[in-house]
């Protein structure tokens, strides 16, 4: 049953990371994608033992580095430097890469531009045509882990739903998000269609309207 | 050949590079990206190069500094654009250079594929994406994947911390990246240490990079203080 949180607004962008680190169970080895996702790890239990893994080729990765500890060969996958913590260790690109596809990691999150109905996603390219097309790991990550969190506003600014039948813009992966956090609702993208699992500061039944996507509750 | 050369300088070390090569060039960023060897290749001015690497330089200096010199032709790598990389955004959007974009993890295998004597493989990665277009598709079981070539080098450059006399490598922290797969896949290997130690100097169980995939290393002393 959708659980409608209508005593309050949407999530802002501190509360969405918030609400998915709420669902990394302790234990768990996890890829945050870069940009909003990265932000996870602010919320994330130091206790429950989860270990940060990223894609240039470390486990066990700590926080951001803080000045007078910046090392310019310890850096995240958005080049960041950050630190390590007690466990970690250090292997080269195919190794890490295999970790990933080899369906290992237990969780990854990451950005979109649109994830469909069936779980497709877009997050590498608008397919506009004087981008400069650049992928990293995107389609990697979304098809080697066993559960692909997304974290982005269900509406674009121009009003149009995020969520959508089919994406419009180029695919990243194919039937690969598992759960999808955005401010207005989260939901689980199961192979019989889209759960509506909670909404924030908007009834389920015009959120429906608003999307024009089938939805469960 | 089965003996490593310790050569003086970075200029001897990339000598023997020739016009058109493929070049594997590692590095995440500037973590692990031997700028030394590539500046001296920028003096060696080796034209109509493939350069094989994960980006495509950042401001003006190592990778953009010999996308900037106008010797590469092509470049292979996962995520050209960054925030730093004008040399590359301008070259590309005035058709001067040619890019091939490869998703990181196809990458890398499709050089650990060529290095060891993998004829193709099919991967997962890119299945119903633009980057999967005009390749073989093959159903396995019940999933579909992509039938990726290797990338072979006719020389990688690379940057690990230290390298013992017999060629042994060992890396430091996330600057090891794409420097042991890169060793594997080129014709000749070209390696840039803060040192060079005796044999016996590197612990056997630490080595990373065994010395047998390592053709010619150059010391170059730990990175000045703000040096990409």
């Amino acid at each position: 049953m959708t659980v409608e949180h209508l005593d309050r607004g949407p999530l802002d962008r501190a509360e969405i990371p918030a609400r998915v680190a709420l669902d990394i169970a302790p234990g768990s080895y996890v890829n945050l994608g870069i940009g909003q996702p990265t932000t996870v790890a602010d919320y994330l239990d130091p206790a429950a033992g989860i270990t940060l893994h990223t894609e240039n080729g470390m486990l066990g990765m700590g926080r951001t580095a803080l000045s007078g500890e910046v090392d310019p060969d310890l850096i995240n996958a958005g080049k960041i430097p950050v630190t390590e913590t007690p466990g970690a260790s250090y292997f080269h690109h195919a190794d890490s890469f295999a970790m990933m596809r080899g369906g290992h990691l237990d969780v990854c999150v990451l950005g979109a531009f649109q994830v469909s109905v069936a779980g497709d996603l877009a997050n590498w390219h608008t397919g506009a045509p004087d981008a400069i097309p650049a992928v990293g790991g995107a389609m990697d990550l979304a098809t080697g882990a066993r559960a692909l969190y997304v974290i982005m506003t269900l509406f674009a600014k121009d009003g149009a739903p995020k969520l959508v039948p089919a994406c419009t813009y180029p695919l990243t992966g194919r039937a690969c998000v598992t759960r999808l956090y955005t401010d207005l609702a989260v939901f689980t993208i199961e192979p019989g269609g889209v759960r509506v699992d909670e909404t924030y500061g908007i009834s389920a039944a015009e959120l429906a309207g608003r999307l024009g996507v089938p939805l469960t509750s | 050949m089965s003996v490593v050369e310790i050569v003086a300088d970075a200029d001897a070390a990339v000598a023997g590079i020739a016009d058109g090569a493929t070049v594997l060039i590692g590095g995440f960023g500037a973590a692990g990206q031997p700028v030394e060897l590539i500046d001296a290749l920028c003096r060696a001015g080796a034209r109509e190069l493939t350069v094989v690497s994960n980006n495509a330089g950042n401001g003006e200096v190592g990778l953009a500094a010999l996308l900037k010199a106008g010797q590469v032709r092509k470049i292979i790598c996962s995520f050209p654009r960054q925030v730093d990389s004008w040399v590359f955004d301008e070259l590309y959007r005035s058709k001067r250079i040619e890019l091939e974009l490869v998703p990181q993890g196809s990458l890398a295998e499709r050089m650990r594929a060529a290095g060891a004597g993998i004829g193709a493989f099919f991967c997962p990665t890119g299945v119903g994406t633009p980057l999967a277009e005009g390749k073989e598709i093959r159903l396995i079981g019940d999933r579909e994947y992509v039938l990726e070539y290797p990338i072979r080098g006719d020389a990688a450059l690379i940057k690990a911390y230290r390298a013992d006399m017999a060629g042994n490598l060992v890396y430091r922290k996330t600057a090891r990246n794409f420097g042991p797969v890169m060793a594997t896949a080129a014709a000749t290997t070209i390696v840039q240490v803060d040192e060079v130690v005796e044999r016996g100097d590197i612990d056997p169980e630490a080595v990373v990079t065994p010395g047998i995939y390592v053709d010619k290393i150059v010391a170059i002393g730990p990175a000045a203080e703000g040096a990409a």
